[in-house]
């Protein structure tokens, strides 16, 4: 730790540190460019981890958590305040540093209101051009009145802007066009089979071949973040269910463990081991509806049913102990809410004997396939930079051969106790994120093997206080999520709800590799990529 | 076998009998006929559909439709009564004309198509010298329909799908009339009738042995391109354009796309029995007597039917089983490897009777 402030202190003296769940730097905002340039070129922090607009009443300003892959994966936080009145708070945009925060800072515009120098696209995230008012600031007023359900489609959509400053030191809007004026644009979605939910894409294109794609979001954005604020810290658990609803075990783990080390919560093992089995099994769950609909977004609807088949089992197995197939509601502060059934172990122990066999199905009659791997093999090349730079985690990072594996880099719950391998593949393109998912679910059966034998007796949960109250402070969790690192940043004022919490989601980042992977490529390609990289729109939406 | 010319020449002298001149008498012949050809193609879509959910159904380990009447089998007749009784949506911007004429043109492409076939020995409705090049240029004309219907629609989904579709079928019927050129070439004839008579004492497939074997390999592949089915069906590419050159269509004109769809999957069945298997001819096997007795004994209509299910049941399995070729892939397939493929294999027919290779 102590390294690393000096570190930083040789590149900006200026800086002042906060203690805490990470160290946490501040920088003022008229040397945060250059601090960033710094920190991500000269002390390695490749990666940026989360990006969360702040409204601290009497200032706005973003938290960046920034991970280092060459220094053991160390996480910095840095505060920026914004500088500016209310109404024109803004920060220097960081997106040409870190691409990830392209869309990023758009959320963060979007949410609270902060305007990002440089930035080349500053339009509006989830919510319509047209909405008034940032919700996420503390004095939004949410007054229907000035958001009416608005029946008519968005005015001037394909207006987009980018903020600079000019000579005095204020901010003056340069107008600009997300197309070119002759582009042919096709609409895909948000109504669409294959978008994977409400997402939509302006896909300019030219014949055949896509040109530019311009992704749309927000069909389905509930305000999740906003939600939070107002509910006490048991209530905030099952959004997590209703984000990657293919993570739900997951997500909700990530919150939760949030949530204890904040509180400082011993976990029983047992709990811990029945955790990290959920966790393996929506894993494994996942990557089978992943398999299922690569395979259908291919036209090969029959490998579709046969991974539905095998998914059968770990939905009934969920079933049974949770009585949920989705949304499950397993986790909660402290532990599990039930028991295990008493099925719970045979039921493993039989998915884990025949799930060989039905990948070598798979294999057969989907990944060997000539047409298959014509379509997936070489399509989608996104390169190990660019993995990192848009920090696409999870499967499709590993098929980049990023190794960016959380339960491997911060080993959390029983992972520390089984052996399993991280899956890299280095094709880079979508046949190499596809199979990354089928060879983790090897691994995850592999885990499942270790554990299933040896599920410590015990508590299923620790006791808590009956009214949880964080202390004030900040805490930011990961975990690995099925297709990514899930991060959770929780800010407390030492009430009983929080004052602000950031769910960091895998596939808002994905989504924001369309562009990049599909440009230059078919418009079926367009589907085959986004089928391989494997977004889930709600959690991207949130 | 039996021939079912007797019947047909005794209703005509029946019809002359009762005192009716020629022309009267052609004209209720030909009513007939219409309204025949009409309720067979009916009969056989509602089988087909019904036929493709079962075996797509199995495929998939699931049951299919099992719930309107035993297993199923009256499924398709409540799905066509639905679909009779929807609403035929019309949409702003379109070309109304062309939008209404597209399907008409795809089904009657198809009927005529249907007409073509020998059913069996004796019932065929149309039969001239040039028959099976009479199909091959009815066949494009359906490609107009689905032109039209992708650029009538105002929509691009739809007229990505048209184009996709044009180019589709165009470059897949020069692999499909090359490969039945070739049986042409052996049997020395287009006509249907001739041809089917060709194989009464073996069927091109056997008797033509290896030109004969690629050419109904390459039929079969080209085909399924014909059809627009799985794993060529990009024109309606659901996953990518939702449904193609049909989206906009709602009632019984997408029904009539849909009609058109099966029914072309049995008229490439059909044309593959007649060039290939022996048309309505039964199985023999020579030396064999009590076996091909017993296999005359099977009425004509009946193998013909049956082979066309068989292969039928090939381009269906296809569906099920193979992912989507995407469009490059797909042209540069028939382009580079087909076509050529074809010529090649015409070439080697050529040689095999040239100098009376086959049997």
């Amino acid at each position: 730790m102590s390294d690393l402030k000096n570190n930083i202190l040789k590149v900006y003296p200026d800086a002042t540190f906060e203690e805490g769940d990470n160290l946490l730097l501040v920088v003022a905002e008229d040397k945060w460019l250059s601090v960033a340039n710094d920190l991500k070129n000269k002390l390695g922090f490749d990666v940026l981890s989360a990006l969360v607009g702040m409204d601290w009443k009497d200032s706005l300003g973003v938290i960046y958590y920034l991970t280092s892959t060459s220094h053991d994966w160390q996480v910095l936080a840095v505060k920026v305040l914004a500088q500016g009145d209310r109404d024109n708070a803004f920060i220097h945009s960081v997106s040409s540093l870190w691409k990830v925060a392209n869309f990023q800072e758009r959320e963060a515009y979007d949410l609270v209101g902060i305007k990002f120098i440089g930035h080349p696209d500053m339009r509006r995230f989830f919510l319509r051009n047209d909405w008034v008012g940032h919700p996420l600031r503390k004095d939004y007023d949410a007054n229907p009145d000035l958001n009416p359900i608005r029946l008519t489609d968005e005015e001037h959509e394909d207006d987009t802007r980018s903020f600079q400053l000019d000579e005095n030191g204020k901010v003056v809007e340069v107008p600009g066009k997300v197309f070119e004026a002759d582009d042919y644009v096709v609409n895909i979605g948000p109504q669409h089979p294959s978008t994977h939910g409400v997402m939509r894409f302006r896909t300019a294109i030219d014949g055949e071949i896509v040109k530019k794609v311009d992704v749309v979001s927000g069909y389905i954005h509930r305000g999740i973040e906003k939600l939070c604020e107002g509910l006490t810290y048991p209530q905030t658990l099952h959004f997590t269910d209703r984000m990657d609803y293919m993570s739900a075990h997951q997500n909700r783990h990530c919150l939760c463990m949030c949530i204890e080390k904040a509180l400082g919560i011993e976990v029983p093992r047992r709990a811990q081991v029945i955790r990290t089995m959920m966790d393996e099994l929506m894993r494994i769950s996942s990557h089978l509806l992943s398999f299922g609909c690569t395979a259908m977004d291919l036209g090969a609807t029959t490998a579709f049913f046969y991974g539905f088949r095998e998914r059968e089992m770990v939905l009934d197995i969920f079933e049974k102990t949770c009585g949920a197939r989705m949304s499950m509601n397993y986790n909660v502060i402290g532990g599990v809410i039930a028991d295990i059934h008493p099925d719970f172990v045979k039921d493993v122990k039989e998915f884990v004997r025949i799930m060989p066999s039905r990948l070598k199905e798979y294999h057969t009659v989907f990944s060997g396939n000539i047409i298959a791997k014509n379509r997936l093999v070489g399509v989608g090349m996104l390169s190990k930079e660019d993995a990192i730079n848009y920090d696409i985690t999870g499967p499709s990072g590993r098929g980049s051969n990023w190794s960016c594996d959380c339960r491997k880099k911060h080993p959390y719950a029983a992972y520390d106790m089984v052996q399993f391998d991280e899956v890299l593949l280095d094709g880079c393109d979508s046949y190499s994120r596809y199979m990354v998912r089928m060879k983790e679910i090897e691994q995850s059966c592999r885990i499942l093997e270790q554990l299933v034998d040896q599920i410590p007796e015990g508590d299923i949960r620790a006791q808590v206080p009956k009214m949880i109250k964080l202390p004030a402070g900040r805490w930011y969790q990961q975990v690995e999520a099925s297709r990514g690192t899930f991060g959770v940043y929780i800010e407390s004022t030492g009430e009983k709800n929080p004052y602000r919490v950031h769910f960091q989601s895998p596939c808002f980042n994905l989504v924001g590799v369309m562009d990049l992977t599909c440009k230059g490529n078919m418009i079926a390609d367009l589907i085959t990529i986004g089928a391989a990289l494997d977004f889930v729109i709600p959690d991207i939406d949130r | 076998m039996f021939d079912f010319g007797k019947w047909t020449s005794a209703f005509n002298d029946w019809l002359l009998g009762v005192g009716m001149s020629d022309w009267l008498a052609v004209i209720i012949e030909c009513v007939l006929i219409g309204v025949a050809v009409l309720g067979v193609y009916t009969v056989l879509a509602l089988f087909y559909i019904l036929y493709e959910r079962k075996l797509c159904a199995w495929f998939q380990c699931r049951l299919g439709p099992m719930r309107v009447g035993p297993w199923g089998l009256l499924q398709v007749f409540a799905d066509m009564f639905k679909i009779l009784i929807k609403e035929l949506i019309s949409l702003k911007g379109t070309d109304r004309f062309l939008f209404k004429l597209a399907p008409y043109i795809v089904i009657t492409s198809s009927v005529v198509m249907l007409a073509c076939l020998p059913w069996g020995n004796g019932l065929q409705i149309i039969d001239w010298n040039i028959g099976i090049f009479f199909v091959l240029a009815v066949s494009s004309v359906g490609v107009l329909g689905i032109l039209l219907a992708g650029w009538s629609s105002n929509n691009k989904y739809t007229l990505i799908g048209a184009m996709r579709s044009g180019a589709q079928m165009i470059s897949y019927e020069i692999s499909l009339g090359l490969a039945i050129m070739t049986i042409v070439l052996m049997c020395g004839s287009m006509n249907i009738s001739d041809i089917v008579n060709g194989q009464a004492d073996g069927w091109y497939i056997f008797k033509g042995h290896i030109p004969a074997f690629i050419a109904f390999l390459i039929y079969v592949i080209a085909a399924t391109a014909e059809t627009n089915r799985g794993p060529f069906d990009l024109p309606e590419a659901e996953h990518e354009l939702t449904a193609g050159y049909h989206t906009e269509y709602s009632g019984i004109h997408f029904g009539f796309f849909y009609l058109a769809e099966y029914l072309n999957l049995f008229i490439v069945s059909g044309i593959a029995t007649l060039m290939f298997l022996g048309g309505w001819m039964p199985l023999h096997v020579t030396g064999w007597d009590g076996f091909n007795n017993v296999m005359d004994l099977i009425p004509s209509p009946i193998w013909f039917v049956l082979k066309a299910f068989f292969i039928s049941f090939v381009i269906i399995w296809f569906k099920w089983t193979f992912p989507r070729v995407r469009i490059d892939q797909l042209l540069a397939f028939e382009w580079k490897y087909l076509m050529p493929f074809a010529l090649a294999n015409m070439l080697l027919m050529t040689l095999c009777v040239a100098f009376g290779w086959h049997f």
